[in-house]
C-alpha cells in the first residue's frame, strides 16, 4: 500500500467542535416544547413497591406525567428493566416523572409517596456463598433456564477460607482445566498461594447517560449517549419492539463510555416511552449522582491463586478460583480473566474455577479490559514475587512466560492471529532502561523508597465480517459512511484511512459521515472490546477495493484499455486512454446505474446494510462490500507497561515518577491517537489499582463514593507529564491493513505495572488487593493490622 | 417523601453589598438563612436537597469582606471572602506567612481555589459520608452515629476528640491558621448593633462535645468577617503536609501544619496543628513543648510524634491515622532546624 495516510498524524473531523465546545452531545439538543424526565430511585438495596401515591405530585403546576414499571418492557428472571417495582440495588430506577422543567420534575418526585417493603439483600458475593447466607433474589442466587436455585459452598470450604487457606474443594459454576495441574505442581520448584481481591469500580464517563427522544409521524428520533451508533439503533428498536427503519438515532459525540454504553443504555428507552405518553419531546439529563447510581460498574473479584514455577521462572501450573461479583443482573468477566491468565503465563497446566453470585449492587458490565485488566492486576505482582524468590530478573520472567506465535490458550485451545508481546517487552525495557531502573529498586531518599515494576496485558482487539459503505459523489470527494460510534477514540476517522489509501486520495479529499443513522450507515461492530480498528479498517478496505474496481471499469469503459491498467491518485484515475477526475467518474457512475451507483447491491452484505445503501443509491459511485478477508485465530493486542514509583514509608503515599507503555497492536494507523489510548488506558488502570473506589456500607447495603471526589478517579496531578509510549508496529498478517485495536489492554498494563512497582518499593511485599491506598501500605510498613480483611470487597 | 439528589430547590436569594445589610438580613431570616461564600460546600448540601434554607445570602458582593491588608500594629488582615487563589498569589502572604499560602494551595483544584474563599474553607461542614448522604445521625439531630459501628466505613474518620460523632474537620487552611495563631473575627447582630467577637483560631473550631450540630463557634446569623495574622509569627519557619489519596480534588487523610521560631539552631517557640484526626483541628501542644528549646533532631522529633498521638484511639478502619499523624508531626519537628 502507498502509505500516504497510514501511520501519519491527522486532525480528526470532530476535533475542532470538541475543543471549541460546538460539539452537541445528547443533552444539548432542545427541540421546541421539550419536557424533562427525572427518575425516582430505590432507597434500599432490595425492596418491593407496595404502593405508590402520585396525587400530590400530579397537582404540582408543570407536572406532565408519570411512567411506571408496568409501562416498560419487563422480562422474567434476573434481567434488567428500565423501571422496576422490585429494585435490586440502591439507586435503581423505580418510576419516572415528566414535567415542564427539571426542577418541577424533581419536586414532583419528592411529593410521590412510595411505600417499599424491604427485602433480604447481599452486597458481598462471598456472603451469598456461605451456607445459609443471604441471596440477592428472593428465589435464590443462581439462575439457569430451569429457574432459580440456591448455590452455596460448604461449611468446610468456609472453614478454610476463614482460616486464610485456599478452599481446595469449592465448586465453581464455570470450570475448565488443561494438562495435569496437580502433577505439575508436584514438579514445581516454587508454589505461591495467595488470596487476592480486585475491587469493583464504576465507569465515570465524563458525559453521563443522558438522552432525548421525540416522535414524528410514527418515527422515533432519539439522541443517545452511546459508544456505538448503527448497532445502538437496532438495540433501541429491539427494546421498543419497533421496526428499526422507524428509528432515527443521532449520536455524533459520546463523552466516554468505557464499556458502560456499548449499544446504548438501559434507560435510553425512557424518554421515548414518556414522549409517546405525553406527546412531547422528552429529555432525560442524567446527573453525576444518577450516573453512578444507575450507571454500570466493573465487577470485583475475590479469589485464590496457586501458581507453580520451575527454577527457570517458567510458570508450569496455575490454579485459579475466582468469586466474581454478579451485581443485580449478573456479570461475566471471569471467563476472560481465566483466558487471559492462561495466555500471559502459558502454564500448560491449569485449573480454572469461577462463580459469580448475584449481589444487590449496581449492574456490572464490561469496563475497558473486562476480566483481563483485573486478572493481570492481580497476578502480575505474584509473578514478580516468584521472580524474587527464584532470583530471576523480573523482565526475564515475563519473556520466559509470554506466548509466542504458536500459542494455544484457554479451554478451547484458541490460537492468535499474531503476537508480539516479547517485542513489546523488549521495546519497553529499552525505553524505560529497565536494567538501570531495576538497579534503583529499594534505594532510599529520606523516607521515600524507589520501586519499579512491569505489567504485561493482552486483550481482544478485533472482529471480522462487517460491512463497508462509501460514496464518491459528483463533487469528486470520498464520503465514508461509518456506522460506528464516536466514543472519543478517533476511530471514525482512523478506520476510514485505508479506504482513502486504496483510492489514492489525500486526507483533505475525504469526508466522514457518522453519528446519524438516517444518513445511511452500514452494519457495524459495536464499539467495544477494541474491535473497531480491526473490524472497520477491514470493512472500509473492502468497500474501497469495490469502489476502486468500479472506478477502473468506468475509466476503461470511457477512455479505453483494460481496467487493470488504470491507477488512482489524488482524485484522478489515469491509464492508457487518458485521465478522468473522480467527479467525472461519479457522474458517470450515476448515469450508468446498476452496481456502480448502488442501484444494485451485492448479495453478501448484511440485511441491515441494504436499506442504508439503498437510501444512497444514485448519489454517486458506491463502494459497498462485506469484509470477507477471513482469518484464523483470535485477535489480541498487548501493552507492556513499566512503572517507577517512590513510596513514602512514613505516609504510605505513592508517587509515580515514570511510566512507559509499549503496544503491540499491529500496524500503527494514527500515532497521536494511539498514544492517547496507550497512556489514557494506562492511567485508567493506575487509578483502578491505587485511587478509585466503590464503597458499600456492609450493614445497610448502601453505596458511597457516588461523587467524583469520593470515587477518586485519577487526575493529571497523579501522573508525571512525560509519560512515554511506543508501539512495536508489526502488522497483523491476517488483516489487510495490519491494524488491531488498542482500547483495552493498556488498563491492565498500567494497573499491574503500578501494583508491581509499589510492591517493589515496600520490600517486595505483594498486598494482593486493590485499591492500594496509603492506609493499606502504611499499615503494612508499620507492622500494624491491615485496615481491611484479606477478602474484604467494596472498601478503600 | 421520596429522595432525589442533584437538583437545587428554589429559594430566595439575597445579594447584599454592605456589611450592615448582610447582618440585618441574617438577623431577619434567623435559622432559615444560609450564607453562601464560594458556595462549594453549600451547593453540595443544596443540590442534595438535604439542607433546605429558604433565604440564601450570597456575600460575594460585600467588598469590605474581600482582600488582604496590612494590619494596624503589624501582621495582616485577610477578608473572609478572599479567594484561596488570591491568598496563594498574595506577595505579603507568601513572604511572611508562606504556611498559609501553602495550605491554601493544597485545597482541591485550581477551579475550586478560584471560587473558594478562606472563610468558607474554615467554616465548611464535615464530609462524613453518612452525614453528607442525609442519614439521620447525631450531627443531623438524629440519635445514632452510623460511622462508628464495627462494620462502618470509617477509614477517613477520627482517632481523637470523638463524642458521639466521629467525623473530622476537612479544612486544609484551619491547621495553618492555628499554627500561625490567627485571630478570627465573627460578627453578629446584638440588639441592633453589630457586635464583633474575636476568637483564637484554635477556639473557633468546636467539637461535638460542645455542640454536635456545628463545626465552629458560629451560630445562625453569625458571619466570619476577617482573619488576622499576628506579626509574631511572620517569617516563621514552617512545615505543611497534606496526605491524601489522590493529588488533586481530595480531602486530606491527615494534615500537619507547624510554625517554628528558630534561632541559633534552637527551636524557641513552636505551634503545631493537625487536621483530619478529630472533629476539629487539634493543636499538638505536647509535641510543641517537647520541641521547644531544643535543637530539634530525630530523637526530639520522634518523641514529639509519639506525644502527639498519645490517647489516640482508632475506629474499625482507620488505625493507620495513628502512625500517619505521628509521622507527620515527627516530620514537622524534624524539618524545623
Amino acid at each position: 500500500m502507498a502509505e500516504k495516510l497510514i501511520g501519519k498524524d491527522i486532525s480528526p473531523p470532530d476535533l475542532v467542535a470538541k475543543i471549541t465546545g460546538r460539539a452537541r452531545y445528547a443533552e444539548d439538543f432542545r427541540p421546541p416544547n421539550l419536557a424533562f424526565l427525572k427518575l425516582l430511585l430505590s432507597p434500599m438495596p432490595h425492596g418491593r413497591v407496595r404502593s405508590v401515591d402520585t396525587s400530590r405530585a400530579e397537582r404540582l403546576p408543570g407536572f406532565l406525567g408519570v411512567l411506571r414499571a408496568d409501562e416498560v418492557p419487563q422480562r422474567e428472571g434476573p434481567r434488567e428493566a428500565a423501571l422496576t417495582d422490585e429494585p435490586r440495588y440502591e439507586g435503581e430506577p423505580v418510576l419516572g416523572v415528566a414535567a415542564e422543567t427539571e426542577e418541577i420534575a424533581a419536586e414532583a418526585i419528592e411529593l410521590i409517596e412510595v411505600e417499599f417493603e424491604s427485602l433480604p439483600w447481599v452486597v458481598d458475593p462471598l456472603d451469598s456463598l456461605r451456607p445459609g447466607g443471604p441471596n440477592a433474589y428472593l428465589d435464590g442466587n443462581r439462575f439457569t433456564e430451569d429457574g432459580w436455585t440456591d448455590f452455596k459452598w460448604s461449611a468446610e470450604d468456609f472453614d478454610r477460607i476463614d482460616s486464610g487457606e485456599f478452599p481446595e474443594s469449592a465448586e465453581g459454576l464455570s470450570e475448565w482445566s488443561k494438562g495435569d495441574t496437580e502433577a505439575a505442581f508436584a514438579e514445581s520448584d516454587l508454589i505461591l498461594t495467595e488470596t487476592v481481591v480486585h475491587q469493583s469500580v464504576t465507569h465515570h464517563p465524563m458525559e453521563p447517560r443522558s438522552n432525548m427522544a421525540y416522535w414524528e409521524n410514527g418515527r422515533l428520533h432519539a439522541h443517545v449517549s452511546t459508544q456505538s451508533a448503527q448497532r445502538t439503533k437496532f438495540s433501541l428498536a429491539g427494546q421498543l419492539d419497533m421496526e428499526p427503519e422507524d428509528v432515527v438515532l443521532v449520536a455524533e459525540y459520546c463523552g466516554g463510555g468505557f464499556g458502560s454504553k456499548i449499544a446504548g443504555t438501559n434507560v435510553m428507552i425512557l424518554p421515548a416511552l414518556m414522549s409517546r405518553k405525553i406527546g412531547r419531546p422528552v429529555m432525560h439529563r442524567v446527573t453525576r449522582y444518577e450516573e453512578t447510581s444507575y450507571g454500570r460498574a466493573r465487577p470485583g473479584f475475590q479469589g485464590w491463586v496457586r501458581m507453580g514455577f520451575l527454577a527457570s521462572g517458567k510458570c508450569n501450573a496455575l490454579d485459579l478460583l475466582l468469586v466474581e461479583e454478579g451485581g443485580a443482573y449478573g456479570s461475566g468477566d471471569n471467563g476472560t480473566a481465566g483466558m487471559v491468565a492462561d495466555l500471559v503465563y502459558t502454564p500448560r497446566n491449569m485449573r480454572f474455577r469461577a462463580v459469580s453470585p448475584y449481589t444487590n449492587t449496581s449492574p456490572k458490565t464490561a469496563q475497558r479490559g473486562p476480566g483481563g485488566a483485573q486478572i493481570v492486576a492481580m497476578l502480575e505482582p505474584i509473578l514478580e514475587k516468584a521472580a524474587r524468590e527464584l532470583d530471576v530478573d523480573r523482565l526475564a520472567i515475563r519473556r520466559i512466560n509470554a506466548p509466542g506465535p504458536d500459542v494455544r490458550f484457554g479451554p478451547r485451545d484458541t490460537a492468535l492471529t499474531s503476537v508480539f508481546a516479547k517485542e513489546a517487552l523488549d521495546r519497553g525495557a529499552e525505553l524505560f532502561d529497565w536494567e538501570a531502573k531495576a538497579a534503583l529498586s529499594g534505594t532510599r531518599d529520606g523516607s521515600r523508597v524507589t520501586g519499579v515494576g512491569i505489567g504485561l496485558s493482552p486483550y481482544t482487539a478485533g472482529s471480522r465480517g462487517f460491512d463497508g459503505l462509501l460514496l464518491i459523489r459528483p463533487d469528486g470527494r470520498l464520503y465514508v459512511h461509518q456506522g460506528i460510534g464516536n466514543l472519543g477514540t478517533h476511530s471514525i476517522a482512523d478506520t476510514a484511512r485505508p479506504a482513502a489509501e486504496v483510492l489514492g486520495l489525500d486526507w483533505d479529499q475525504v469526508e466522514i459521515v457518522w453519528g446519524d443513522t438516517s444518513r445511511g450507515v452500514p452494519r457495524s461492530s459495536v464499539q467495544a472490546g477494541s474491535q473497531t480498528t480491526h473490524a472497520h479498517t477491514r470493512a472500509n478496505h473492502a468497500a474501497a477495493i469495490d469502489a476502486r474496481d468500479k472506478i477502473r471499469r468506468i475509466a476503461a469503459g470511457a477512455l479505453g484499455g483494460s481496467p487493470g491498467q488504470y491507477v488512482l491518485d489524488g482524485g484522478r484515475v489515469s491509464g492508457p486512454g487518458g485521465s478522468m477526475s473522480f467527479a467525472e467518474v461519479a457522474t458517470r457512475a450515476v448515469r450508468l446505474g446498476g452496481a456502480f451507483d448502488g442501484s444494485e447491491l451485492p448479495e453478501n452484505i448484511h440485511a441491515t446494510t441494504v436499506p442504508a445503501a439503498a437510501s444512497l443509491a444514485g448519489e454517486g459511485l458506491m463502494g459497498v462490500a462485506r469484509d470477507e478477508y477471513g482469518g484464523e485465530g483470535s485477535i489480541y493486542s498487548w501493552v507492556a507497561g513499566f512503572a517507577q514509583v517512590e513510596v513514602d514509608h512514613e505516609t504510605g503515599a505513592i508517587h509515580l515518577k515514570e511510566y512507559v507503555g509499549v503496544a503491540d497492536c499491529g500496524t500503527v494507523l494514527h500515532p497521536r491517537s494511539l498514544g492517547a489510548q496507550v497512556l489514557g488506558g494506562s492511567i485508567q488502570g493506575m487509578g483502578m489499582a491505587t485511587l478509585q473506589r466503590w464503597v458499600f456500607d456492609p450493614r445497610y447495603g448502601m453505596p458511597f463514593a457516588k461523587r467524583l471526589y469520593t470515587a477518586r478517579p485519577p487526575g493529571m496531578l497523579d501522573v508525571p507529564l512525560d509519560l512515554k509510549w511506543d508501539a512495536v508496529d508489526e502488522p497483523d498478517p491476517q488483516t489487510p491493513v495490519g491494524a488491531k485495536g488498542i482500547g483495552e489492554p493498556p488498563v491492565g498494563a498500567g494497573a499491574a505495572a503500578l501494583a508491581c512497582a509499589v510492591a517493589d518499593a515496600i520490600g517486595g511485599r505483594c498486598l494482593c488487593r486493590t485499591p492500594l491506598t496509603p492506609d493499606l501500605i502504611l499499615a503494612e510498613l508499620e507492622g500494624r493490622a491491615s485496615p481491611f480483611g484479606p477478602l474484604d470487597q467494596h472498601v478503600g | 417523601m421520596a429522595i432525589i439528589r442533584d437538583m437545587i430547590p428554589s429559594f430566595d436569594l439575597f445579594q447584599p453589598t454592605e456589611l450592615d445589610a448582610t447582618l440585618a438580613l441574617l438577623a431577619e431570616h434567623g435559622d432559615d438563612a444560609w450564607i453562601i461564600a464560594g458556595g462549594l460546600d453549600s451547593y453540595d448540601w443544596l443540590k442534595d436537597r438535604i439542607k433546605r434554607p429558604t433565604a440564601v445570602v450570597d456575600i460575594g458582593g460585600v467588598a469590605e469582606l474581600n482582600g488582604v491588608n496590612d494590619a494596624e500594629g503589624g501582621g495582616l488582615d485577610i477578608g473572609a471572602m478572599t479567594t484561596l487563589t488570591d491568598l496563594v498569589r498574595d506577595r505579603r502572604v507568601g513572604a511572611s506567612y508562606a504556611l498559609l499560602a501553602e495550605a491554601a494551595g493544597h485545597v482541591a483544584t485550581p477551579q475550586i481555589r478560584h471560587q473558594g474563599t478562606i472563610g468558607g474553607n474554615l467554616a465548611q461542614d464535615t464530609r462524613c459520608w453518612y452525614y453528607r448522604s442525609g442519614w439521620p445521625c447525631y450531627r443531623a439531630e438524629g440519635n445514632t452515629c452510623y460511622a462508628s459501628s464495627s462494620q462502618s466505613m470509617n477509614r477517613e474518620h477520627c482517632i481523637m476528640g470523638r463524642s458521639r460523632c466521629v467525623a473530622v474537620n476537612p479544612s486544609d487552611t484551619a491547621p495553618a491558621l492555628i499554627a500561625l495563631d490567627a485571630k478570627l473575627t465573627v460578627l453578629r447582630e446584638g440588639r441592633g448593633e453589630p457586635k464583633a467577637e474575636i476568637y483564637d483560631a484554635e477556639d473557633f473550631f468546636i467539637g461535638p462535645a460542645t455542640d454536635i450540630t456545628r463545626m465552629t463557634v458560629m451560630r445562625p446569623g453569625d458571619l466570619l468577617s476577617a482573619i488576622h495574622l499576628p506579626d509574631y509569627w511572620a517569617g516563621a519557619t514552617h512545615y505543611y503536609e497534606k496526605v491524601r489519596d489522590r493529588n488533586s480534588w481530595d480531602f486530606s487523610l491527615v494534615t500537619v501544619a507547624a510554625a517554628f521560631k528558630v534561632s541559633d539552631g534552637v527551636i524557641r517557640d513552636a505551634r503545631i496543628s493537625v487536621n483530619g484526626v478529630a472533629p476539629f483541628p487539634v493543636r499538638a501542644t505536647a509535641a510543641e513543648r517537647i520541641a521547644t528549646d531544643t535543637g530539634g533532631g530525630e530523637a526530639v522529633a520522634t518523641e514529639a510524634g509519639e506525644a502527639a498521638v498519645a490517647g489516640a484511639r482508632a475506629l474499625r478502619h482507620n488505625d493507620f491515622k495513628i502512625p500517619l499523624m505521628r509521622n507527620l508531626v515527627r516530620r514537622a519537628v524534624r524539618s524545623a532546624v
